[in-house]
């Protein structure tokens, strides 16, 4: 792992609201996606995961969220071992959890209203009309308080994705979780999900973990970040002033979006002169 | 030899691990029906998706049934001067057999496939992950309801099929083909029982709605979250519906009418 965090794991982890510690995870038994990783995520800090497709980022967001227990290690949400946990103190934990999944999941039988009052009328007993002020504030944040009554098939990508945000932070969570919110969006929507990331976070204290591979727009509003490698292991963490003087072959790469280098080009194969069958 | 023993066990494993996942998603959907039935609303509305949507087909194929079967009787029948009996006959073949069965054959092709669509679709997209992230249940809040509904649904349905198939046959047999029409009700009136026939039927369609909403279900939850995955889960809906159906009924028919 690169020699980074010397002063940079104290801003991620003086006062850790997440905590994965030593964590091993597979699907199955045939593959390892997490090979013992340790990260920390600061209170009311936006922390980015980056690492290429495939490293588990995804993966690690849904152990937080405790859908899948660990191999062995431990993650520690809000000071409570997540697998300790049985049905009913998981929904409480998810209670107090909002996340934007990579392409929105959103309901799609459900007005973008409804989406985002989903939560609402799940976990409250408010009535319609403050139901409606709260959907309303949410959207007027993402700046979508008039598409409350559209159709989600109406909506673009980059719009689809900021009623999700809505809808992450209906409940007001103290932990946001974003997974590749930078994914496929155009330019000006890039800037806008980047933005309102940061602002949410500022404006309601909450903390942010933020998974993606997308260097620039996450260095822009990230406290701290973490590389991880397709091996399924953190390679360096830092802040993104950090990862970007680094000297780490692998971590340079990564930034720079370099095609070859510690990480191949190519998927192992047999020797090309082998496949084209001609001889040396 | 010893290949072929391990081939057999895998196999008795495999199938083994199959019937222990149907058996835990089953409880699971029971252990989710209270949190259901405690919002009807949800229940309603799946039983408009899934029952009102199904009406056309149902009530146009019971029409031709009917039609068909008033036909196919009086010509049976007359060569034994019972054309009389025409409407019992149709009432009995209606309520006990034809009835739930084509009836829930439909629904497994209409309402099945489209439940299973729609739940792989759900899970492809995420949704019932997000909403499981949102600390709701997806088997209490999306499942739950559909397989109330389906079994609710089904006996209307049934109920309904027959009721135009005996109108079908009334309009075959009496207004173009001339039996008379006071022979046809009261023969009907005589010979059904109302437990024995159409009691018996009712429970038929129960079961058959019970085995078509869960194997629906089922495909829809499990499917792989692809394309390809749903449309082979839509595929193993009709397929097993249908021979559930069709084996169902024969089991349930020796056990409801094994005594005259």
């Amino acid at each position: 792992m690169a020699d980074l965090p010397a002063t940079a794991t104290v801003s991620s982890s003086s006062d850790p609201l997440v905590e994965i510690d030593h964590v091993v995870f597979g699907y199955d038994a045939r593959r390892t996606i997490l090979n013992d990783v340790s990260l920390t995520f600061g209170r009311g800090k936006v922390t980015a995961i980056l690492g290429g497709s495939g490293c588990g980022k995804t993966t690690l967001l849904r152990l937080i969220g405790g859908v899948y227990p660990t191999n062995s290690g431990s993650v520690r949400v809000f000071g409570d071992v997540v697998d300790a946990h049985d049905d009913e103190q998981l929904f409480a934990l998810r209670r107090r959890l909002g996340m934007l999944f990579q392409f929105g999941a959103l309901f799609t039988d459900l007005s973008v209203f409804d989406n985002v009052a989903f939560p609402l009328r799940e976990h409250t007993d408010l009535d319609e009309a403050m139901i409606r002020d709260i959907v309303l504030m949410k959207l007027n944040a993402v700046g979508l308080r008039g598409a409350a009554g559209l159709r989600i098939a109406d909506l673009s990508g980059g719009m689809a994705r900021r009623v999700a945000l809505a809808r992450a932070i209906a409940l007001d969570p103290e932990l946001l979780m974003y997974d590749e919110p930078f994914a496929g969006l155009d330019p000006i929507s890039m800037s806008i999900a980047a933005n309102l990331i940061r602002t949410l976070n500022d404006t309601t204290g909450a903390t942010s973990i933020l998974v993606s591979h997308d260097v620039d727009e996450c260095f822009s509003i990230c406290d701290y970040a973490y590389l991880m490698s397709s091996a399924g292991i953190v390679v360096a963490h830092g802040t993104p002033k950090q990862l970007a003087a680094s000297e780490d072959p692998e971590v340079r790469q990564f930034i720079r979006g370099e095609p070859d280098g510690p990480v191949r080009f190519h998927y192992p194969a047999r020797p090309l002169a082998e496949d084209f069958g001609v001889n040396a | 030899m010893s290949e072929a023993i391990a081939a057999v066990g895998r196999r008795t494993l495999e199938v083994l691990r199959i019937l222990g996942h149907h058996a835990t998603f089953f409880l699971d959907l029971l252990r989710a029906c209270p949190a259901a039935l405690r919002r009807p609303y949800l229940v309603v509305a799946q039983i408009h998706a899934i029952g009102n949507l199904s009406l056309v087909i149902i009530l146009a194929s019971g029409l031709a049934v009917g039609f068909v079967l008033a036909l196919q009787m009086y010509y049976a029948l007359v060569t034994y001067g019972a054309a009389e009996s025409l409407g019992l006959i149709v009432n009995l073949s209606l309520t006990r057999e034809l009835g739930p069965v084509v009836t829930a054959l439909l629904y497994a092709g209409r309402a099945g496939t489209s439940l299973t669509a729609e739940i792989g679709l759900m899970k492809a997209g995420e949704q019932l992950a997000a909403m499981d992230m949102m600390a709701v249940d997806p088997r209490s809040r999306v499942l739950a309801p559909r397989f109330l509904a389906g079994i609710v649904s089904m006996p209307i349905l049934a109920i309904l099929f027959s009721s135009i198939g005996i109108l079908g046959a009334y309009v075959v047999a009496v207004l173009l083909i001339g039996v008379d029409a006071g022979n046809f009700w009261s023969i009907m009136q005589s010979g059904v029982d109302v437990r024995r026939d159409i009691g018996n039927g009712i429970v038929k369609s129960i079961v058959f709605g019970f085995i078509c909403t869960f194997i629906a279900l089922y495909q829809g939850y499990e499917a792989e979250a692809t394309p390809e995955g749903v449309a082979h889960g839509t595929t193993r809906t009709v397929v097993i519906s249908s021979l559930g159906v069709l084996m169902m009924d024969f089991v349930l028919t020796a056990l409801m009418f094994s005594t005259p």
